[in-house]
């Protein structure tokens, strides 16, 4: 993979630099040493890794500006960081660049449980928003698998999905404001506690941007009331086309399930043997989960099961209590551990019509032949997520590259069924350079002249999610 | 900008009218003074210039993509609302987010089209529980102010590919783009629906039982107050389900007075006068609307005087003032921002329809306008 080549000019003024960044922050919230920068060199997507000039790690809205005021006068690039959790390489740093962390930022600044929404500093975690109301009844939505750990800064960033997503929407359909702060310093709100924001709709454009518009201090989210019970049915299909065809059968009925999870034989067998959850062997699995009183779970999983006997269905069991419930659950949850066992692998992450499934699931299987590799599926059915996991060995000399070009393909088959290149992950620098599969130049120009508006010197994570050939005249023009 | 417009395009007056994207695509390209932008011109919000020429979406028309199966449905942007939704009802689906049909409070007359609806975000009372028109867009196809076809999101309803755009075209009312086609995600129309009404609360009284309706597990898809003292709550769903609710609902809104239960024909009924906020229809006075925090719209509609309506539990706050009236400098600063929907023509020309905003905010929806409207031509001063 190829990233820019380090602007030596910063290189050289590294100390300089440095010692700026030590006059506007407290001594041990600037990092420089080797062996702890080394920290920062890469995200939760390890092959590729890059320690950075120093990180700071700012406690403030206000040390955050100051930090961006300094780079930018300095002409030295940031990457924000949340957690570190990206799947896509949104955090990986460049040698020239400044890790900004925000992982000192991790107060509960508000919580106001009669307008259901809360408002916090952007390190906290994922899990610990909920944590903070959970006590009240109320919980957030969004809940990306790496939830512990993952900051809301990070999930704004790369608008951030999960299981649930069918029934409350993704990171941008929870977030009611940010305070942010842009690459000059100018701090700034966008939307609040209400829910509509005014004028253009800054805060959606945000939402999503991969760390390129602005570094978000703050935010206000929306809380919702926890319903009052869940439980899911397990459904085994022969064929991932009946059971393609039961997922849609499902929807068509009425029934809105909190999360519809779609697993494929080579990913139940794996989970099987890693977790034991008593999983049919067969080609295709449906968990479908579904929300309210005792009494309405079964009416909707009665529906839900009837739909699917209609597919003959060679294994069928609701759960009727909580142990019932977390057996089902515990193979699906399992899934990425249960792979990891076995090899190295990549997770993909693109976004299909539900409707080209089969085909889809079909052509994997037909590439994973093709290309000597494993792949295993698990797929968010109801939304069309899907994330294929290919098994390689990262000993062997040519797997990763053989593994990132069977990805790359899978990718495309994406697009070219209608769907799309990332569902919940990003682009980072991973679906980079795959960006003119999906989009048409006069596409990305639009999408880069937010930037230029946003950055005009392209000082902000400069080298993710557009292919480096469209961003070159902007990035050199920036550092003349 | 106005090196490139002649002063006699301004006598102009036929409507411009595309028959596809690619001729609005290149009316756009040749276009040498300012236009404006028009689907059904049912919604007529803003400051609308009257030396442009009118360009008129609605030949532009059709579904061109309907799965049931996947929630997903794609129109062009001239299509006509009324048409999709009677396609979407014959497959018991719907548009989640209740779109308000603005011709009975603007006194307009024509067909509302999808397009407008995305330029305006339209959403309704459901809003609450389905979120806003722009969360259940997931793709756009516009051209921008140079005659660029631009395609952002898709069919999917899971899509983080590139920067949202998508949310960006959706409530810019033609000032960034004229949409050509636009993508939904849908929800099954439930098989019934039933309304709580609790009588002769004031509107702090009403918040009060809203926010506690809301805030329960029993899925509330609509909460409003009208001027006539009754406070509205909403369920939707399968019949046992609605009755199970309703009456667990009700026993939790004890402390706020008794429930009265509506049926579904009587609801619907009643939920299209909220959404189209039928009790300021031909009244006279202007029409503002403000959202805000739920719990400070009592304090804010107490001090704009006037005749209030709530929706979105006191989130959307519907004022029916006297003609003229400065309502933002009679609130000062409040959290939200208010929206001058309906008045006079001397008014709309001294007030802005749209709240100021700040300046550094300000500054970057200007700067957004230049890039996508270089010319600026695209709703001139619309949004200011």
């Amino acid at each position: 993979m190829q990233m820019p080549a380090p602007d030596t000019a910063v290189l050289s003024r590294r100390a300089e630099i440095v010692a700026a960044l030590r006059r506007i922050l407290p001594h041990e919230a600037v990092i420089d040493d080797p062996h702890e920068t080394r920290a920062y060199e890469c995200d939760a997507l390890t092959a590729y890794r890059c320690p950075p000039l120093a990180a700071v790690l700012p406690s403030s809205t206000e040390e955050v500006a100051a930090v961006l005021r300094l780079c930018h006068a300095e002409g030295v690039k940031v990457v924000p960081r949340g957690s570190g959790t990206s799947l896509a390489g949104g955090a990986l740093p460049t040698e020239d660049s400044i890790i900004l962390g925000v992982a000192r930022l991790r107060d509960v600044m508000e919580v106001d449980y009669p307008n259901r929404a809360i408002r916090v500093q952007s390190g906290i975690t994922n899990l610990a928003v909920t944590g903070a109301v959970e006590e009240a009844g109320f919980f957030y939505a969004p809940d990306p698998s790496s939830q512990l750990a993952c900051a809301i800064a990070g999930n704004i960033a790369m608008n951030s999905g999960g299981a649930h997503c069918l029934k409350y929407g993704v990171t941008t359909n929870n977030l009611l404001g940010v305070t942010m702060v842009l690459m000059d310093g100018t701090v700034l709100e966008l939307g609040g506690p209400f829910m509509e924001a005014p004028g253009l709709d800054l805060l959606g454009l945000v939402c999503g941007s991969e760390g390129q518009l602005g570094v978000v201090t703050e935010a206000w989210l929306r809380i919702l009331p926890k319903p009052e019970g869940a439980r899911p049915v397990l459904i085994g299909f022969d064929s991932n086309e009946v059971a393609g065809q039961c997922v849609s059968d499902i929807i068509k009925a009425g029934i809105l399930p909190v999360a519809i999870e779609f697993m494929d034989r080579p990913c139940i067998r794996a989970t099987e043997d890693f977790a034991g959850a008593g999983y049919p062997d067969c080609e295709a699995l449906l968990i479908v989960e579904v929300e309210g009183s005792p009494s309405e779970i079964d009416d909707q999983l009665a529906r839900i099961s009837a739909i699917a006997r209609r597919h003959n269905p060679v294994e069928l069991r609701e759960s009727r209590s909580k142990a019932e419930s977390q057996k089902i659950w515990l193979g699906r949850k399992s899934a990425f551990g249960a792979m990891g066992q076995i090899n190295d692998y990549m997770c993909l992450d693109g976004t299909i019509p539900v409707s080209s499934l089969p085909l889809v699931l079909r052509r994997i299987g037909e590439m994973s032949r093709e290309y000597g590799l494993e792949v295993a599926n698990v797929f968010h059915a109801g939304d069309g997520n899907m994330h294929p996991l290919i098994l390689f060995d990262a000993n062997k000399p040519g797997d990763l590259e053989r593994c990132e070009a069977f990805g790359a393909d899978i990718l495309r088959l994406c697009v070219e069924v209608g769907g799309c290149l990332t569902g919940e992950h990003g682009v980072g620098v991973e679906k980079r350079d795959l960006m003119h599969v999906q989009y048409a130049a006069a596409d990305l120009e639009a999408q880069l002249a937010v930037k230029d508006v946003f950055d005009p010197r392209w000082l902000l994570n400069p080298a993710k999610v557009f292919p480096l050939d469209a961003t070159e005249s902007r990035r050199a023009k920036a550092a003349a | 900008m106005s090196a490139s417009m002649t002063p006699n395009l301004t006598l102009n007056t036929e409507a411009l009218l595309p028959a596809d994207e690619a001729e609005l695509a290149a009316m756009i390209a040749s276009a040498r003074g300012p236009l404006r932008i028009r689907g059904g011109g049912t919604r007529p919000v803003g400051r609308l210039s009257t030396d442009a020429q009118e360009l008129c979406t609605s030949r532009i028309s059709g579904i061109t993509l309907y799965e049931p199966g996947a929630l997903t449905l794609v129109a062009r942007a001239g299509t006509p609302l009324a048409e999709i939704e009677a396609a979407l009802d014959a497959e018991a689906q719907r548009l989640p987010f209740e779109p308000m049909d603005h011709r009975g409070l603007m006194g307009t007359e024509g067909t509302p089209s999808i397009g407008g609806m995305v330029a305006a975000n339209a959403s309704g009372p459901r809003r609450v529980q389905a979120g806003a028109c722009r969360d259940s867009l997931i793709g756009v196809r516009f051209i921008d102010g140079s005659g660029a076809v631009v395609s952002n999101g898709g069919r999917v309803m899971k899509n983080v590919t590139g920067y949202d755009l998508v949310k960006l075209m959706a409530g810019s009312w033609g000032t960034l783009g004229v949409l050509s086609e636009v993508s939904f995600k849908l929800l099954p129309r439930p098989e019934t629906e039933a309304t709580l009404v609790l009588e002769g609360l004031d509107l702090a009284g009403a918040v009060a039982a809203m926010a506690a309706a809301l805030g329960s597990p029993f899925e509330v898809s609509g909460a409003a107050h009208l001027p006539d003292g009754r406070t509205l709550l909403r369920l939707e769903g399968f019949a046992a389900s609605v009755a199970y609710r309703g009456k667990a609902l009700a026993a939790r809104l004890a402390a706020h007075g008794e429930a009265a239960l509506l049926d579904a024909g009587e609801s619907a009924a009643l939920w299209r006068q909220v959404r189209d906020v039928a009790p300021f229809h031909g009244r006279t006075g202007d029409v503002w609307r403000i959202a805000t925090r739920p719990g400070e719209a009592p304090a804010l509609a107490g001090r704009a005087g006037g005749t209030a309506l709530l929706d979105w539990g006191g989130g959307l706050l519907w004022l029916l003032l006297p003609p003229g009236q400065d309502l933002r400098a009679r609130l000062g600063n409040f959290t939200g921002h208010a929206t001058l929907i309906r008045a006079s023509a001397e008014t709309r020309a001294s007030l802005p329809a749209f709240h100021p905003e700040p300046g550094p905010v300000a500054a970057l929806s200007a700067g957004l306008r230049r890039r996508f409207d270089p010319r600026g031509i695209l709703n001139p001063g619309l949004m200011s």
